[in-house]
């Protein structure tokens, strides 16, 4: 009798280590996804389709998440100030199609534009960061908010004449949707596009991802890099150790911020729009659960978080639609949707982290 | 007392200026405004007044948690979505005028008061980020509240009336109308001074829960819920149950939205179901903040001031915009970079001054460490 209880709690503690160690939400989410796969076929729906369009989504979100990482591992928290980002990468790419240029150039000179902005605002948001240590997540928050909605007024100020991009009537102001065809549209996309039977992967896409990951995977193993990451988990610690706490801080934040401007850049040239306005708010909360899924922490991410997270989270986007249409004819996806990541979010919000000040 | 008097008046006006900041900001920015929008004082007043008796409830809500030290009260929009709930229940039903109202409101505290239970336990297991946590709160339950009125509400929860639903035959339409609710609290004993409508009994109501604001703060358990705001090791050292005292100020303030709100809507007259909660939070904090708020105290004062001087730049923004810039989408998107600006300020204020104390406090120890050493 002893021994079999012993067995059972044993299996149950190692059970509950199991889901400690993975995460509760990513296997949750993982189960839910495995759902959907099983029922496509049963319901009707091609999996081919979905899986390209997962692998599409994929290439499109996945720079946006990674530039959570820098952050994260210096304890600066979730980067809520994601707009902030979002509005350099969006400078790059309107001032690069206004300055004339086209095609594949467009998307380097949108790149190379972006940059500076990234440094210069990043930095002085670093700078504002490190003043408020602790508070971060709500103060970078409306710091994207406010930056947004700055350059709301920004859009239709800044002296823009591209036929391509302003208003056609009044001559000035930017539209919020700006179409790419001829610009930057599916440039990295189109770049060793294979294709096998029914399912289309954008190589070039993915390379360029894999490309920024294994840079970010490889200073985080330099020695500013292992600086980065003592920071993050005790910044006392570390100031003893001699690291300059406030400098390594500001470098993640400039990290993460170029990481974002080139997130939007790639997110934009798969889905061939420039969205302007109030649009780089809608990608803030998916980015951030989206890595929170892959079984980050506030204060601890890795690249695996963020491709298990990104294909976790775009997989359910791309399939609770199509697969509950057909299964249901209910659309519930959206309220699923918001119900899953808000709830992921809040979830590794109110879990007691160690490093939690 | 004595001390005061004895600051010279030229460094006391110094103070007072850097401690008004941003209410003297705004006042600046209205005035600038006013002349640019050109609109006519009896309509300015008429609508600073309409909307002081719409939102004036709703700031005041906020003062609990804050009492409480937990900060702005991002999540108050789910007093908002229990009323909302309560208001289609009761159009449903098509009780109308006082006691649809009243009904609304009786209807809308055990939904508000459970969404505040959760909220105020989440938030307990999150201490210290309290507010970004209300923040994502607001979403989370936002989805339940769609799923509860996109799909519940009509194939689980009976509805009565196809006026309100979806032609599809469940799910509530994107705005229910509350015509034959329309300013029934603000017509009753209403004046009329000098063509400016004054909503007494929404007045009244406001100046019951302003006393009730008064009176609670002097009771045990204001008490502890400002010991708690103070400290909470020290509130728990004096045998404060801290969570509880935490959870019911929570609570209180998302009751008291859920009745704030109700109060807003028969103003407006329809319920926009799916997008009227959306910015009540951010409006609301952003008013409170403006007139002289800070994240850590509040008083009735500023919510009043507030309420004037943040919706008085809210009605002439779009029109000074337009002088300005001849595009009066500037002025809009101004107002909202302002509402934002605003509350970014605040946040980063109180965080700053934070940490300020909590190095001054480091420094003051380890001075009388060395002290100490050298004796």
């Amino acid at each position: 009798m002893g021994k079999t209880e012993r067995t059972v709690t044993l299996a149950k503690s190692r059970l509950t280590w199991m889901a400690e160690e993975f995460g509760l939400p990513r296997i949750i989410i993982a189960g839910l996804l495995l759902l959907l796969f099983i029922l496509t076929p049963v319901v009707g729906v091609d999996l081919p389709t979905q899986i390209t369009n997962i692998i599409n989504r994929f290439s499109w979100n996945a720079v946006l998440v990674l530039a959570m990482v820098p952050m994260i591992h210096s304890g600066c928290g979730l980067n809520f100030g994601l707009p902030l980002a979002i509005i350099c990468g969006l400078l790059g790419g309107t001032l690069s199609i206004e300055l004339g240029f086209t095609g594949p150039l467009s998307f380097v000179m949108a790149a190379l534009i972006a940059t500076p902005f990234a440094v210069l605002l990043g930095g002085g948001y670093g700078l504002l960061l490190n003043r408020i240590k602790g508070g971060e997540m709500m103060i970078a928050t409306y710091v994207g908010f406010s930056v947004m909605s700055f350059f709301c007024m920004m859009w239709l100020l800044l002296p823009y004449s591209s036929p391509t991009m302003v208003y056609g009537l009044s001559g000035n102001g930017l539209r919020p949707t700006i179409s790419l065809d001829g610009f930057y549209n599916q440039v990295l996309a189109g770049f060793l596009h294979i294709k096998i039977g029914n399912i289309e992967i954008p190589t070039g896409s993915l390379l360029v991802f894999a490309l920024l990951a294994f840079l970010m995977w490889a200073f985080l193993h330099t020695k500013t890099g292992t600086a980065m990451t003592a920071v993050g988990s005790n910044a006392t610690f570390a100031r003893a150790a001699g690291i300059n706490v406030n400098r390594v801080r500001m470098l993640s934040v400039i990290m993460s911020t170029w990481l974002g401007a080139m997130g939007i850049l790639m997110y934009q040239q798969g889905f061939g729009f420039i969205q302007l306005y109030n649009a780089p708010n809608n990608l803030t909360l998916p980015t951030v659960s989206a890595i929170l899924i892959g079984g980050a922490s506030v204060n601890k991410a890795s690249i695996p978080h963020v491709i298990i997270g990104t294909i976790l989270f775009q997989g359910i986007v791309t399939m609770t639609p199509t697969v509950m249409n057909s299964a249901i004819h209910m659309d519930m996806s959206e309220v699923i949707r918001i119900i899953v990541s808000q709830g992921i979010i809040l979830y590794a919000l109110t879990r007691k982290t160690e490093g939690a000040k | 007392m004595n001390e005061k008097k004895n600051i010279p008046a030229g460094k006391r006006l110094s103070e007072l200026v850097r401690n008004n900041t941003v209410p003297i900001m705004f006042i600046i920015i209205c005035a600038v405004f006013i002349p640019m929008a050109g609109f006519s004082p009896s309509y300015l007043l008429n609508e600073i007044v309409t909307r002081m008796g719409r939102n004036l409830f709703l700031v005041l809500c906020l003062l609990f948690p804050i009492m409480a030290g937990m900060g702005l009260n991002f999540a108050m929009t789910l007093g908002a979505m229990g009323a909302e709930i309560a208001v289609i229940l009761v159009a449903d039903w098509q009780i109308w005028g006082i006691p649809g109202v009243v009904l609304a409101m009786i209807l809308s505290i055990p939904f508000s008061a459970l969404l505040g239970f959760i909220c105020g336990t989440l938030q307990n297991m999150a201490k210290g980020r309290e507010m970004i946590t209300s923040y994502i709160i607001n979403f989370f339950i936002n989805g339940w509240y769609q799923l509860i009125v996109l799909y519940v509400m009509g194939s689980i929860i009976p509805i009565l009336h196809s006026s309100i639903m979806l032609p599809r035959g469940y799910g509530i339409r994107n705005t229910v109308s509350l015509l034959n609710m329309r300013q029934c609290l603000d017509d009753l004993l209403a004046i009329r001074v000098a063509g400016v409508k004054i909503p007494v009994f929404t007045f009244i109501l406001v100046a019951l829960l302003c006393l009730f604001i008064v009176w609670f703060r002097r009771t045990k358990l204001g008490q502890d819920m400002r010991a708690v705001g103070q400290d909470l090791e020290v509130a728990k050292a004096a045998g404060i149950n801290v969570d509880r005292t935490r959870i019911i100020s929570v609570v209180m303030s998302t009751v008291c939205a859920g009745f704030g709100m109700v109060i807003y809507l028969q103003n407006i007259g329809n319920l926009p179901t799916y997008s009227g909660h959306s910015q009540i939070g951010m409006f609301c904090i952003a008013a409170l903040l403006v007139g002289g708020a800070s994240v850590e105290k509040a008083g009735i004062g500023n919510a009043f001031l507030g309420v004037i001087l943040f919706h008085l730049m809210f009605i002439v923004a779009p029109g000074a915009g337009k002088f300005i810039t001849g595009d009066s989408m500037v002025g809009e998107y101004f107002r909202v970079f302002l509402s934002y600006g605003v509350i970014t300020v605040a946040l980063i204020m109180y965080e700053a001054k934070k940490r300020m104390v909590k190095s001054k406090a480091g420094r003051e120890l380890a001075e009388a460490q060395v002290k100490k050493e050298d004796a």
